[in-house]
């Protein structure tokens, strides 16, 4: 070690970051690093940075532990650990001031590279490996799981946990037991006999975690699926959503087989594209089964035309977006929240559909199941906006829960009794007045309930016209709908300021975590500014009053042109200058720092950066 | 707009095994031009499913855009019907059908809507041997936008612009027996004795049932030159045999001539005949239907008729195993697991 700074120092508060060669293995070992802090009750939040790309290309996995519990990205990095000779130079940049880099020093580090201000620790993994198997391919994955071996002894891991991992991740595969703890063993050794362990960072058991789970987004939604009783699935694969159906099949396959016949309860569709997805879940829908799809940006565009029907037949679609960087195939592993507006406006004509913002695993798969009842009850489309950070990363949640006293809401949907006691059936009669009418399925009533499906204008009773008096009439239905849709939505979350405020912020989804730790940052600087979690469009239960009730409002967003903000403006006719843009379009994850340096530039005043230790001119890295 | 029609009927229409009469099968009048054959095989379809007893509300009739696709508002307007997206029928079937395997499935769609927009789903459907009936209206042009050379339009036909179509024609069947379809017909919209019964054995049938029906555009593509009017069809189709159908119920009065014909047992016990008037055609055989269908199309001449059905047909809820409970009926008890079992999931993530 020969920093000329004073090395970071810090107990269970650290940024690491891995830097590896896509398709060797990494992601599990990193992950196995990850889950171990979350087994010594720390909480972490590991974000996997990866390319378009099966083998090769660099990739990274950045993990957060935060004993006080920021599970957002923070920006910066403590310590990277480098066993990619591609990306070193990059790599060593990145380090804060006082960090530690450690890399494979099996060759020699390119002098050029080497920085006096950071801690560098020359692991040699490829000669460990060399020595120690004959098989490439042994070699390349237990390169690996020996620097998680080092990185215990270095950051003072509890050594029993991580072997205790290892035993639960092979469970069913005990002949790898033993050679993945041989391989922590050998790392271990090594930074012990080599190194002062551990570093001035360093870990120590805590009791921060409780009841909460490690689980991805899209697993969860895919849970969602089934405890909402989806029964057809119809998804065309597509970065970075393929998880969710994925998910939805592996769950089914344990709970949806009859268990006096074997037949599936289900059935999932690999569509030829995502027209036909769409199609095919519009298909079911309208015929009474609940169903679904998962794509991403460039499947809900496809789906446009699909989703415009949907809107004007008013037939219940499921559709989860798991966002990720656009336009075009953009970039397609790395995440943003950039369909708000084709989403929340999708399809030709005066269309608005409906949006729910999830943040957290637990809540993708809440409203994942929320989602079958509101587009029965609301009978449209109902678009999930989660994104690839939220989806594809293992985050920290609160436990699943499912309340078996709750019972599906099928909204009004006719039974062949029902239907018997009526006297005149009009599929598109608002009967009750809040512009949702009632629905039959086909095959229901051997005389009563039939009605023509179109996309073409017709009048309340389903009938082909094109009086333009029954066309504005259906239109300004269909807009008290979306009035009737704000009583079911999930209403915002509003978190007051400390002290009293007239600035405020808007975040929604995965800019949530960053969001909380940038204010917290911001009220130990004196900025205090109260904060609103958009979960829903149609905006509602105060959304409009909170932004009336501030001078000014900040919204947080993961694009460029502040979908959001814009969707904010539109319906409501706020002026430009009463709404903010904090925004992150780079693939990343938003960063508390990045939040924290935006908004104090926004309100004036000196941003100096922040850092661990008070380097100055290190500029700002975050 | 459309028009229902009077309800005033004879009293002494004849009724089917359900006390239906055919009217009850009928739908809104058509406003399609007068003498379009679409009008003829709505008529077709009235009579097919009138006589095999289908309760109205057992069917479903789905669509895509054009007037082939206007044409389920013509019939059985006591049946659910959807007019969907142009050239997507197919996938909404799908859907429809993964939700109630217990329903007939009628797709209707038309030459554009098949063979150009809607082509990728066609051939998908048609691959996964989806259980339904797909019946191409096909005129070789798009008449709701004023007559367009469709891609069914023979090469070097002309329609009533008089520019010969310089590109060559998609031949649906042909295609469709390449993508494996288990049953292919064609027929023509002016003979219903052809169509009434490859209707009923494409119904009975269990897979994916393509009958291309050609049907005259009396306003755009009827006119000399034109390998789609009607006097053209009437000169050159040539039937591979003749086709009776005899539902499960019903007893066979019909004699048929020893060594000519064949019979066929279909899954659901209706018993289908073929008498065969060329014996270069093997109806059960993949490949010979290939070649008959290119030998005719290649001499100019239009086969009509049942061209090729796969007796052993595995429709997609044999693939995909799904319950003989419609998907639709399942209730929450059956589908949720409950919290105990994601209390189980909640400890495997810790």
């Amino acid at each position: 070690m020969n920093s000329s700074v004073k090395p970071l120092e810090s107990v269970n508060d650290f940024v690491i970051k891995f830097a590896n060669v896509n398709g060797t293995g990494s992601a599990s070992a990193n992950n196995l690093f990850a889950k171990a802090m979350f087994r010594m009750g720390l909480p972490v939040c590991p974000k996997n940075i990866f390319p378009s790309n099966i083998q090769g290309l660099p990739t990274w996995y950045e993990v957060r532990v935060s004993e006080k519990g920021y599970l957002g990205r923070r920006g910066g990095v403590d310590i990277m650990l480098s066993v990619n000779p591609q990306s070193m130079p990059q790599d060593i940049q990145e380090v804060e001031p006082g960090g530690y880099f450690i890399y494979d020093n099996t060759k020699p580090l390119d002098l050029r590279l080497i920085r006096n201000d950071v801690n560098i620790i020359g692991l040699p993994l490829t000669r460990i490996c060399n020595e120690q198997y004959n098989d490439p391919r042994q070699r390349q994955l237990f390169k690996n799981v020996i620097y998680v071996g080092a990185l215990a002894a270095l950051l003072d891991m509890d050594f029993k946990s991580l072997t205790e991992l290892v035993g639960d991740q092979f469970k069913g595969k005990e002949k790898l037991v033993l050679p993945n703890i041989h391989a922590l063993e050998l790392g271990h050794q090594y930074a012990r006999d080599n190194f002062e362990c551990p570093m001035g960072i360093r870990v120590r058991r805590a009791d921060e975690v409780g009841d909460k789970v490690l689980l991805d987004g899209n697993t969860a939604l895919g849970l969602g699926a089934i405890y909402g009783g989806a029964t057809v699935a119809a998804w065309y694969p597509i970065t970075p959503s393929t998880s969710v159906v994925d998910a939805y099949e592996k769950y089914a396959k344990r709970m949806r087989i009859d268990a006096g016949t074997g037949q599936r309860n289900y059935a999932i569709l690999q569509a030829e594209d995502e027209l036909a997805a769409i199609g095919m879940v519009i298909g079911a829908s309208w015929n009474g089964a609940r169903s679904f799809t998962a794509t991403s940006g460039p499947g809900v565009s496809l789906m446009s035309e699909f989703l415009g029907l949907a809107y004007f037949a008013e037939i219940p679609t499921v559709l989860f977006d798991v966002q990720r960087a656009g336009p075009s195939t953009g970039m397609p592993t790395r995440t943003q929240q950039s369909d708000i507006l084709s989403a929340a406006y999708a399809s030709h004509g005066d269309t608005k559909q409906v949006l729910l913002f999830p943040s957290t695993p637990k809540e993708c798969f809440d409203f994942g199941a929320l989602s079958f009842d509101l587009a029965e009850r609301l009978q449209t489309p109902i678009i999930l906006m989660t994104d690839l950070d939220l989806g594809m990363n293992d985050n920290m949640s609160e436990p699943l829960h499912w309340d078996d006293d709750r019972a599906y809401d099928r909204g009004k949907l006719l039974n062949a009794e029902q239907l018997e006691a009526m006297q005149d059936f009009g599929r598109y009669v608002d009967v009750d007045g809040d512009a949702i009418c009632y629905r039959t399925i086909p095959g229901t009533h051997p005389e009563k309930g039939v009605f023509f499906t179109r996309g073409t204008s017709r009048d309340e009773y389903a009938v082909y016209t094109e009086k333009g008096e029954e066309y504005e009439k259906n239109m300004l239905r269909l807009l008290r709908k979306w009035d009737t849709i704000k009583e079911y939505v999930p209403a915002p979350e509003i978190v007051p300021a400390a002290e009293e405020t007239d600035v405020g912020v808007i975040y929604f989804g995965t800019s949530e975590e960053s969001s909380r730790e940038a204010l917290d940052y911001l009220a130990e600087e004196g900025v205090h500014l109260d904060a609103m979690r958009v979960r829903a469009f149609p905006f509602n239960n105060g959304v409009k009053e909170y932004i009336e009730n501030h001078r000014e409002v900040f919204v947080i967003e993961q694009n460029r042109d502040a979908q959001l903000r814009t969707l904010l403006m539109a319906e409501f006719e706020f002026g430009p200058d009463k709404l903010k843009s904090v925004l992150c379009f780079d693939g990343t994850p938003i960063s508390a720092r990045n939040i924290r340096k935006q908004i104090k530039r926004h309100l004036g005043g000196n941003v100096l950066p922040l850092h661990r230790v008070g380097v100055a001119s290190a500029g700002e890295r975050a | 707009m459309s028009y229902q029609l009077p309800s005033f009927r004879h009293p002494d229409l004849p009724v089917n095994d359900l006390g239906y009469t055919k009217a009850d099968y009928e739908g809104s009048i058509s406003t399609l031009c007068a003498g379009c054959g679409h009008d003829s095989i709505s008529g077709s379809i009235v009579k097919a499913v009138h006589e095999l007893s289908i309760p109205p509300h057992h069917i479903a009739k789905l669509s895509g855009i054009g007037c082939s696709s206007k044409a389920p508002t013509y019939f059985l307007g006591k049946s659910h019907g959807f007019n969907s997206v142009h050239g997507r029928m197919p996938s909404v079937v799908s859907g429809a059908a993964m939700a109630n395997r217990d329903l007939l499935y009628l797709g209707v769609s038309g030459d554009g809507d098949t063979a150009s927009i809607g082509m990728g789903q066609f051939a998908h459907a048609v691959r996964r041997n989806l259980n339904m009936v797909y019946i191409v209206m096909n005129n070789g042009c798009y008449g709701l936008t004023k007559g367009q050379d469709s891609a069914t339009a023979d090469e070097g036909s002309a329609s009533k612009k008089g520019d010969p179509n310089p590109f060559s024609a998609i031949d649906l069947p042909a295609l469709a027996l390449q993508l494996g379809a288990t049953f292919v017909a064609r027929s023509f919209s002016g003979d219903k004795e052809q169509l009434v019964p490859l209707i009923k054995a494409a119904i009975s049938h269990r897979g994916f049932a393509l009958i291309d029906v050609v049907s005259p555009c009396v306003t755009f593509n009827n006119n000399p030159g034109s390998t789609k009017s009607y006097e053209f069809v009437r000169d050159h189709a040539e039937a591979t045999g003749t086709v009776d159908f005899v539902p499960m119920q019903q007893e066979i009065t019909a004699s048929y001539r020893p060594g000519h014909t064949h019979e066929v047992t279909m899954h659901d016990g209706s018993v289908l005949h073929l008498e065969k008037l060329d014996d270069s055609l093997d109806p059960f055989d993949r490949t010979s239907a290939m070649l008959a269908l290119d030998n005719y199309r290649r001499s100019g001449r239009i086969l009509t008729g049942l061209i090729y059905m796969d007796e052993d047909s595995r429709d997609l809820h044999d693939v995909l195993e799904t319950s003989q409970r419609p998907l639709n009926t399942l209730t929450e008890s059956d589908l949720c697991p409950g919290s105990r079992v994601l209390e189980n999931i909640n400890e495997s993530l810790r």
